[in-house]
């Protein structure tokens, strides 16, 4: 098996500060990486250069196809990135209204990457959606609803749905728990876990919330002043942390 | 006229417009920027229109101005007499004498010839707008041919409305690629503009926009596969003439509820009542 995802010595500042310095990660097919740190440690900057919505100052991000070609994410243009944003990526947002049109319906939200990619029958299309809110427990009696009337839950629910729907074997998520009560992130994280397990959806999850790693990843990263100071299998880096600022970080979560 | 150039723009303005259109015409339904001028009357009023007329007036044409189909209103008169001052040129009413027609909201009922060419005032040129508000990320959809989230707003029309709720401005494909607003015509005329033999030229004034249709090029309106494009009409035939098969006005001629439906193409309804006299 070879990586799905890989990058090499990735480095970018913004005046003087430094947000990645020689920052190398690989991703492997269905697993989930999740990077943790600090606020201003790079964990955004560097999901953004890894999905290609940021260009780095050095190093390269590889991507391979489903037919075993590599590509390069900085060097293919903005035609086949969008294209490849359409279709095998996704991007979770932590705010799920700067990614949903609030005045298109729940289903015509669902719908629009199977419009992108040129679906063209109605039915097909309503059929879909229903399919997916069932699966992310949206009533489906809600498909033609406005997601202004949505709560904070169900929007980021509406959210993923939209993404998952044309099965992509990427997708990239920014804090997709951030500014949800406890109890409905409990919930969220099960659904992901669960649906990410059964699409084997390779995942690139930003967190600042260790319990969210513990939960969801394979592999975890973390990161300090824009370097990735330890790497490795949640459990072992958790629970037997090497680098001072890991000991911290692992410390610092209140047990409940 | 003594005073002004021939059809009113001076001859650097008329050649930067035709060089426009004819990069408009080398890519349908792409929109192509151009340097609009402060023209005698305001925007909204056809001063996208009058440019392209005015580029693409020769001596020898016939010119035919019509507004909402009729060419007896204000805003048909004015620009006829405006050219017929400026220019010079012979002016008719009648769809077939002409070989330049300048419209707004309506295309003759009358099937137009290789040697006509048809210019729309278009007051928003940007399909997209209303879905996307920046310009510089509709023309990259453009140019990439993302137009997904179009019909997005097709889907919730159906899902509100049970069917496409757009009855003028009805987006259109063009040559299989370029999506393009075809100005505020009724959906009823979208079908002529599929396959017209004559040149049909777009300009907008207020957003210096012009774009081309060439004769004989494919024009499809969107739609589903499960719910196709239907044009709609008044359930009626015309008062005056008869017509059935005619894009319909309904004028009220009480307050008693009392109305009834006319042609809205007074050449094409005048033309048929003198055939039946």
């Amino acid at each position: 098996m070879s990586p799905l995802l890989e990058a090499s010595d990735l480095c970018l500042r913004f005046g003087n500060v430094t947000a990645l310095d020689h920052v190398d990660c690989v991703l492997w097919p269905g697993e989930i990486l999740a990077i943790v740190g600090e606020s201003g440690s790079g964990k955004t900057t560097l999901l953004n250069v890894l999905s290609g919505r940021m260009a780095p100052e050095s190093g390269q991000v590889i991507y391979r196809d489903p037919a075993g070609k590599t590509h390069d994410v900085h060097a293919m243009g903005a035609p086949r990135l969008r294209a490849l944003h359409r279709s095998d990526w996704g991007f979770v947002q932590q705010n799920p209204r700067d990614a949903l049109r609030m005045r298109v319906s729940a289903g015509g939200n669902i719908g629009e990457r199977l419009m992108a990619q040129g679906e063209r029958r109605y039915g097909t299309i309503r059929e879909k959606a229903a399919d997916w809110l069932r699966e992310v427990e949206i009533d489906v009696g809600r498909m033609d609803h406005l997601p202004l009337h949505f709560s904070g839950g169900m929007l980021q629910r509406l959210q993923i749905a939209r993404v998952l729907v044309t099965h992509p074997r990427l997708v990239f998520m920014d804090e997709p728990t951030g500014g949800l009560d406890v109890s409905v992130q409990a919930r969220l994280l099960d659904l992901i876990r669960g649906l990410v397990a059964r699409l084997n959806v390779a995942v690139v999850l930003v967190t600042h919330d260790i319990a969210v790693a513990r939960l969801l990843a394979h592999r975890i990263l973390v990161m300090q002043g824009g370097q990735a100071v330890e790497g490795g299998l949640t459990d072992q880096v958790l629970d037997d942390p090497q680098h001072p600022y890991t000991q911290l970080l692992v410390s610092s979560v209140l047990a409940a | 006229m003594n005073g002004y150039n021939f059809a009113y723009l001076d001859e650097q303005t008329k050649r930067m417009v035709r060089r426009a259109i004819l990069k408009a015409v080398a890519i349908p339904g792409h929109q192509v920027p151009f340097a609009g001028r402060e023209m005698p009357l305001p925007y909204g009023w056809g001063t996208g229109g009058i440019q392209v007329t005015a580029s693409v007036l020769g001596a020898s044409d016939v010119l035919k101005v019509i507004d909402q189909g009729a060419d007896d209103t204000t805003n048909a008169v004015s620009i006829r007499r405006f050219f017929a001052r400026t220019a010079g040129v012979r002016t008719t009413t009648h769809t077939a004498e002409a070989t330049l027609i300048q419209t707004r909201h309506r295309i003759p009922e009358q099937a137009l010839r290789e040697d006509q060419i048809i210019v729309y005032q278009v007051p928003a040129p940007e399909p997209l707008a209303n879905l996307e508000p920046r310009r510089a990320e509709t023309r990259q959809m453009h140019a990439l041919a993302e137009y997904g989230a179009m019909h997005v707003k097709l889907y919730e029309d159906i899902t509100r409305f049970g069917h496409v709720s757009i009855s003028y401005d009805y987006p259109v494909m063009v040559n299989h690629r370029y999506l393009m607003s075809p100005s505020p015509i009724p959906a009823f005329d979208n079908p002529k503009m599929h396959m017209m033999p004559a040149l049909q030229l777009f300009g907008a004034g207020r957003e210096k926009r012009i774009y081309a249709v060439p004769p004989y090029t494919h024009v499809r309106s969107l739609d589903f596969a499960d719910h196709p494009f239907r044009p709609t009409c008044a359930p009626a035939m015309c008062a005056l003439c008869g017509a059935g098969n005619s894009y319909l006005d309904e004028v009220v001629t009480d307050d008693l509820g009392g109305r009834r439906f006319v042609c809205s193409d007074t050449d094409h309804c005048a033309t048929r009542q003198a055939e039946t006299a």
